[in-house]
């Protein structure tokens, strides 16, 4: 079920500023890719195109073409909802519904989704919360707030939501970065389960995360800022922290800028 | 414009002087820190002291009025004051101010909360940004020309809809017409909807402006529609702060005087018909009749607006609280 | 296939999308729709089939999406139509309001208007003017301003500069009562006080203290607001020189925040100027210039249009000079509110 995306010839504009220029990359199914690279380079901006939410933004606009399998997801008739449906998203700051419980949390996207038995939801629930390695913490505690969660386990909580409604593809915004160092191994250790059975792309500004988790990672840059960023490269986890192929590449990941 | 650059330039004005003051140096503090800090607590004593005078003065004189009136103050439909002996009550008051009012607020809560979705969720920008600007204009509109507006425009085009109303929900009673001048409750409660629509959708805007990217976000991103967004995330992040906007309203609502005054035709009894004219409420009753009232009438008038006074303080005391609450509320989750 | 088992429909990212225009397209046809019905039936009130072109708009438009999009679009869609059915339900009143002020009030409004009072105009004849109504509102509004912003900018400083403890507290909360008197209250306050404790004759100063019970509060509020914008770092710059603390308010504060201050005094007294029960209850109007506030009845312009309308017996020249008086009175308080928002905007960025 995990779908393959291939990106090509992708711009994005903020209004009239061109956020990310020309970017071609494939994303393997059942694998986990890395967008590594300094602050505004796009990389976020990037990894929401991917789901049609750039353009939630006031004045985000995309051209070019990203297939999932064999659909151009900005082709004619192609509905944004069912994108995001097919696509999930994990963010940056953890966001549970702050008004519903973890229960409701969890089955909010199936509940979108048409009517389900009691019995068929609460199955979803545990096996999401299961696959997010969240359900023996909060099995006792189901009809409680979503927001009385740690803010680990409100993200983990986001991932089972977000799991929930069996999407093809996982995109998270640097999920740990607003989270501690334990509760940021729990989620890597989640990711590496995960990609099982998704198609996962991961945001980070942490190298040694994208070292952790990734199959492959992609490195982005901009040549100066109000540039567009580009994508410099992208290879196997391993190449790109060994022996990169671009000479920017190796600077950034030995540290020598960014 | 002049009155006010002057006034706001005014309370310096005892400062310079102050240092020259005599009999002031005593304590650790200077002379003009004891004299500005007793100006500005006096001010504020000195309101605390007209609320007080506000409210025992009003009460006194009520009670006064009461302890005459021969009637059942809350429940009499009699209105004669002046009469031997006098006899009258709020009744028929009370039910013209909470119909009205309830009238207002069912027309103006729904669409004020559309206008502000529209504004923030659903037109353009640009579009949005001025429709905010002209409604917050609006809310400045004097009641007094929505009073001429009521009574010179909108009551002649109320007929069409009154007949209609006659035809086909009459038989309930609650909306028969006989064919009179459009000058009912009903009317006055659209009149008083559109006076309040301006301050519940200016609040009600601010509100969901605040809302948090990411819950939208976290919503979208699920593959919810643009209404299913705004029914996750906005409508329950904005309920309190709609509900105290619609108390502002309400407060506005009940209190309101001249428009309700020139569109609603007056009488002391109360009509089955929404659509009949008859009624009326405590503000517009006082503003009618005080001018001819004796010391004995004006008594009673005042006692019919210590209750409105005391109604109007219990639904902005709520709309307070409701605030307060969604302060803590918030911060819990910031 | 877990997933094909829970939602069936979910094969395609290809939702069947209506066009753009469909709304537009549904719009038209209910207006059309709307307005041949109301023909046919032979309605007459612009209210009725506007109100059918809303509901066959609104059920139009859900019945049609429902058949080719699917339920959850149908929705959706109902919930944008309802939507822009409110914004228009609310923007046709109030856009004609301020329609018929304006082409209804420019009939007679001229510099005579502007410069003579009713003194030898009968109500239901044509000609007279409000000069004498615009000085009472000016007067009035002028004492009413003079009264209530030192004592309610004062009242702010000790709120925000001193106020700890019980008084503080007693004080923001009366402060919160006040704002919600109703005007006719504040009216009722002051004539009990006034006329019929000090046995004084109505006059315009009468009426000044009753809108000053209204000012007051807006005043505190909003001074307070932005006394509070001001940096603590400003305030402890200050005092650290050794300046003492009421010079530090006078020269370091209140400069910092006198456009917000300025701007919070013009929304008040923009928001009095329209006020008209308690005026009615305490100056009464007069036809004749008097420009005296401390004595005998003056005229203000709200209480112009109301007595323009009561007293006039149905004459059109009588209705002709409420508008005109009206157009004058929002010209007014726009022009009030435009220059307050002018300076906030101006003194904003600091």
């Amino acid at each position: 079920m995990a779908k393959r995306i291939d990106v090509s010839g992708l711009n994005a504009y903020y209004g009239s500023f061109l956020a990310i220029e020309d970017i071609s990359m494939t994303v393997e199914p059942r694998s986990v890719t890395a967008f590594i690279g300094p602050s505004g380079c796009g990389k976020s901006t990037f990894l929401r195109t991917l789901n049609r939410m750039h353009e939630v933004t006031p004045g985000g606009r995309v051209d070019g073409k990203v297939m999932l399998d064999d659909e151009n997801l900005y082709g004619a008739g192609i509905d944004p909802v069912a994108v995001r449906r097919e696509i999930g998203m994990v963010f940056q700051r953890p966001n549970p519904f702050p008004t519903m419980s973890v229960y409701d949390n969890v089955a909010a996207g199936l509940r979108l989704n048409g009517k389900y038995k009691k019995s068929q939801l609460d199955d979803v629930v545990e096996k999401s919360l299961r696959g997010a390695n969240l359900w023996n913490e909060v099995k006792d505690r189901l009809n409680k707030p979503g927001s009385g969660l740690s803010g680990g386990q409100q993200q983990r909580l986001c991932i089972a939501r977000a799991i929930a409604v069996e999407p093809k593809v996982l995109l998270m915004d640097e999920p740990c970065s607003a989270l501690d160092p334990i509760s940021t191994l729990a989620i890597e250790d989640l990711i590496g389960e995960l990609k099982e059975r998704f198609t996962i792309v991961i945001v980070t500004h942490n190298m040694q995360q994208a070292a952790r988790v990734s199959d492959r990672t992609a490195f982005f840059n901009l040549a100066a800022v109000g540039q567009p960023g580009k994508l410099i490269e992208l290879d196997d986890t391993e190449r790109i922290f060994s022996n990169p192929s671009v000479q920017a590449t190796e600077d950034y990941i030995s540290g020598r800028f960014g | 414009m002049d009155t006010t650059t002057q006034q706001t330039t005014a309370p310096p004005a005892p400062g310079p002087a102050a240092p020259a003051d005599k009999g002031t140096g005593r304590g650790a503090t200077r002379p003009g820190d004891r004299i500005f800090l007793g100006l500005s607590r006096g001010s504020g004593i000195f309101v605390l002291v007209l609320m007080a005078a506000i409210a025992s003065f009003l009460t006194y004189r009520a009670s006064l009025a009461i302890s005459k009136d021969e009637a059942n103050f809350f429940t009499s439909f009699e209105w004669n004051p002046t009469g031997l002996p006098p006899e009258f009550g709020i009744a028929v008051l009370a039910f013209g101010t909470i119909v009205s009012s309830v009238i207002a607020m069912a027309i103006a809560v729904p669409i004020s909360v559309g206008i502000a979705l529209f504004i923030t969720h659903y037109a353009p920008r640009r579009l949005g940004g001025l429709i905010a600007y002209v409604i917050d204009l609006l809310a400045a509109v004097p009641s007094i020309v929505y009073g001429l507006w009521g009574a010179l425009v909108l009551v002649p085009h109320m007929d069409g809809l009154y007949g209609w109303l006659d035809d086909y929900l009459g038989w309930t009673g609650l909306f028969a017409w006989d064919g009179g001048p459009a000058r009912s409750l009903l009317t006055v409660g659209i009149l008083l909807a559109l006076m309040i629509l301006p301050i519940i959708t200016n609040v009600s805007r601010e509100v969901f402006r605040q809302v948090p990217r990411m819950h939208e976000e976290a919503a979208l991103a699920l593959g919810a529609t643009r209404w299913e967004v705004i029914r996750m995330s906005v409508l329950p992040f904005g309920r309190s702060g709609v509900i105290s906007a619609s108390m502002l309203g309400l407060g506005r609502a009940l209190g309101e005087t001249m428009a309700v005054a020139m569109v609603l035709s007056p009488s002391f009894d109360i009509t089955a018909s929404l659509l009949d004219p008859g009624g009326g409420t405590f503000a517009q009753n006082i503003a009618s009749k005080f001018n001819e009232a004796t010391v004995m009438g004006q008594d009673a008038l005042i006692a019919s607006g210590m209750v409105l006074f005391v109604i109007t303080l219990l639904v902005n005391g709520g709309a307070r609280l409701i605030i307060a609450r969604r302060k803590e509320y918030s911060g819990a989750n910031a | 296939m877990s997933h094909a088992t829970l939602s069936p429909k979910r094969d395609s990212l290809r939702g069947a999308t209506l066009p753009k225009w469909f709304a537009w397209a549904v719009a038209a046809a209910s207006l059309v729709l709307g307005y041949g019905i109301s023909a046919a039936a032979g309605l007459d009130s612009d209210i009725q089939w506007a109100l059918i072109a809303a509901v066959l708009f609104v059920v139009g438009s859900y019945a049609l999406s429902s058949k080719i999009e699917g339920s959850r679009q149908a929705k959706d869609r109902t919930a944008t139509s309802l939507v822009w059915v409110a914004f228009l339900l609310a923007v046709i009143p109030l856009a004609s309001l301020l329609w018929e002020t304006a082409e209804r009030g420019v009939k007679v409004l001229d510099g005579y208007f502007l410069t003579h009072s009713m003194g030898v105009v009968a109500d239901a004849e044509p000609g007279g003017g409000i000069y004498h109504a615009i000085l009472g509102t000016l007067e009035q509004v002028g004492l009413a301003t003079l009264v209530s912003v030192p004592i309610g900018v004062l009242t702010a400083i000790y709120l925000v500069e001193y106020g700890r403890g019980k008084l503080a507290k007693a004080v923001t909360f009366f402060v919160d009562v006040m704002t919600g008197i109703p005007s006719i209250v504040a009216g009722l306050f002051i004539l009990s006080l006034w006329v019929l404790i000090l046995k004084m004759g109505p006059s315009g100063f009468a009426g000044s203290l009753a809108l000053s019970i209204l000012m007051i509060p807006v005043v505190v509020r909003s001074t307070e607001e932005m006394l509070k914008l001001v940096p603590n770092e400003l305030r402890e710059a200050s005092l650290a020189l050794g300046v003492p603390k009421w010079r530090t308010i006078l020269k370091v504060v209140l400069p910092t925040s006198v456009g917000g201050i300025i701007t919070g005094v013009m929304l008040a007294i923009a928001r009095i100027t329209g006020e008209t029960a308690p005026v009615l209850l305490l100056v009464w109007g007069t036809d004749f210039i008097n420009a005296n506030p401390f004595q005998d009845p003056q005229e203000s312009l709200p209480m112009y249009i109301y007595l323009q309308w009561a007293n006039s017996g149905g004459s059109g020249a009588a209705f002709d000079r409420a508008w005109a008086a009206a157009l004058t009175l929002i010209a007014f308080i726009m022009i009030l509110n435009l220059v307050a928002r002018g300076i906030a905007r101006w003194k904003a960025p600091r």
